[in-house]
């Protein structure tokens, strides 16, 4: 069983595999579970993204009213055609942010690591298909090795907001997801890892600080930026750039800087944006007395 | 290694809005229907930490109430699940605590009928994942991933062997096993986590031991 990303990095570059097989294979030995149910459940996961993809950019709207709709105006937007920064990574963005608005919607999503960050996977890995073409299993390889990083991430540092921030939330899933999308684009096991590092250091010390507690405000947009920032450090590992702290020493920064956070920044709704003058007005509106009076 | 599969990271289909909130608030709510049984009549639920502040938007109230009623994460009756309760004649009481406990995301769950009782503690550490952490003020670690049977028993010599040597006859693998007293002499829980779900028959077994309480089981 690999314990950190240097071993995960290891054992595929060794032995010639990818690091989604590495899972695969690793995940058979653990369960005692047929590779091919395993394959078959990871199908039915990719299914439940693709759906809550199609509902989000057909456009819901939460019960609370703070979120829903962006994704439609993003993808209009990208169909006018005069965009500044990329069609893909714009499609991932609107897609990861489709992903998340069904989900303060309560509706049914895949938790990839988490709901809260649930867009950021699913968002990159829709847009980087219409740009790669990849076979139905080639996508749910990407949710493999994506899931390969994350387990690293969640046993040597956390994936809970109320543990680590939002670094832990949307900072794991924006790390996984670029780690995948340089596998998907035929980059090697190290060039993932360095995409994940990357990645994630460009999202340590983000609080989570939800308006009112709901996983709406600022969650929605915080997935738009992970999808984002996930696809530019992809194109960076690509393209050979290297990461010069270790991607295991930057998962252990994550988790010391988690555990020195206040507790008023882990998803308790006391402080960041939930505390501002706004995020208290539409905490009150919402509930009809702010949660900061109730005590 | 808290996490062992990839469907932790990678799941579980879920209804929104927070893996922790609600997904893990169902999974106890579940848990420790399975462990009392049968559908309650009652249940008192005390939130901590985040969980107090928070549970309000995430739907962690339905999601624990979802858990009692024995809906799973992706059942979209979680959602009403408070009116369902109700419907069904249980009584539900939620309270905030202030309390500071080691984990942000803390429930405690007593539940029952006229029949009998039941009280846990249980933590959701991430994407859904959650522990049992107390039960009927034992202290315990219980994942509720896999099968596991739970035996109240004395805390004597020979208890612990009397009982796995009837799941070894039976051809039950142990996949965990933990021992918890209140206090020396007095009352202990073995907690047992197997690797399939365990037959009446095989409890009944167990109960008719020498030195055992109560036994319940949990299953997949």
């Amino acid at each position: 069983m690999f314990r950190n990303v240097a071993e995960l990095v290891e054992l595929a570059t060794s032995q010639s595999k990818k690091i989604s097989e590495i899972m695969i294979e690793q995940e058979v030995s653990v369960t005692g579970r047929s590779r091919e149910d395993i394959l078959s459940n990871m199908d039915r996961n990719l299914l439940v993204m693709e759906q809550a993809v199609e509902k989000g950019i057909k456009g819901v709207k939460s019960h609370s009213g703070l979120t829903g709709g962006d994704a439609v105006l993003l993808q209009q937007y990208i169909e006018k055609g005069n965009f500044l920064s990329g069609e893909t990574i714009l499609d991932a963005v609107s897609k990861a942010v489709a992903t998340n608005e069904v989900n303060a919607a309560m509706g049914t999503i895949c938790a990839t690591p988490t709901a809260g960050s649930a867009g950021v996977v699913p968002g990159t890995l829709f847009a980087v298909k219409n740009k790669l073409n990849p076979t139905r299993e080639e996508m749910v390889a990407f949710l493999f090795t994506a899931g390969a990083f994350g387990f690293v991430v969640a046993n040597n540092a956390s994936i809970s907001g109320a543990a680590g921030g939002c670094q832990a939330e949307v900072g794991s899933a924006s790390g996984m997801a670029a780690a995948a999308i340089v596998e998907m684009a035929g980059g090697t096991p190290e060039q993932s890892a360095q995409a994940m590092a990357i990645t994630l250091k460009n999202m340590l010390g983000l609080v989570c600080d939800p308006v009112a507690g709901l996983v709406e405000v600022p969650c929605v947009k915080r997935n738009a930026m992970g999808a984002a920032n996930a696809m530019v450090a992809a194109d960076m590992a690509l393209a050979g750039i290297t990461s010069r702290i270790p991607c295991d020493e930057v998962i252990d920064a994550m988790y010391k800087i988690g555990q020195t956070m206040p507790s008023a920044l882990r998803e308790t709704a006391q402080g960041g944006l939930a505390a501002t003058p706004t995020g208290r007005e539409l905490e009150a509106k919402i509930f009809g007395m702010s949660l900061d009076k109730r005590d | 290694m808290k996490y062992r599969s990839v469907f932790d990271i990678i799941g579980p289909v879920m209804i929104g809005p927070s893996s922790s909130h609600t997904a893990g608030a169902a999974r106890i709510g579940r848990i420790a229907r399975s462990l009392f049984g049968r559908q309650p009549k009652w249940a008192d639920i005390s939130f901590y930490g985040s969980f107090a502040k928070t549970y309000r938007g995430h739907g962690t109230d339905v999601a624990i109430v979802g858990g009692l009623l024995d809906f799973d994460t992706f059942d979209e009756r979680i959602i009403n699940s408070v009116k369902i309760a109700k419907a069904a004649g249980m009584k539900i009481k939620f309270t905030e605590e202030d309390a500071v406990t080691d984990h942000p995301n803390t429930v405690r769950i007593t539940t029952g009928d006229e029949k009998s009782e039941l009280e846990l503690v249980g933590i959701s550490i991430g994407g859904g994942k959650v522990e049992i952490i107390e039960l009927n003020g034992f202290e315990l670690k219980l994942s509720g991933h896999h099968p596991a049977i739970l035996v109240v028993h004395d805390d004597r010599f020979g208890a612990i062997a009397a009982v796995s040597k009837i799941l070894a006859k039976h051809e039950i693998n142990i996949g965990h096993m933990e021992v918890s007293r209140k206090e020396k002499g007095k009352q202990a829980l073995m907690t047992i986590e197997v690797d399939q779900n365990i037959d009446d028959k095989v409890l009944k077994e167990v109960e008719q031991l020498q030195n055992i309480t109560q036994v319940t089981k949990i299953v997949d």
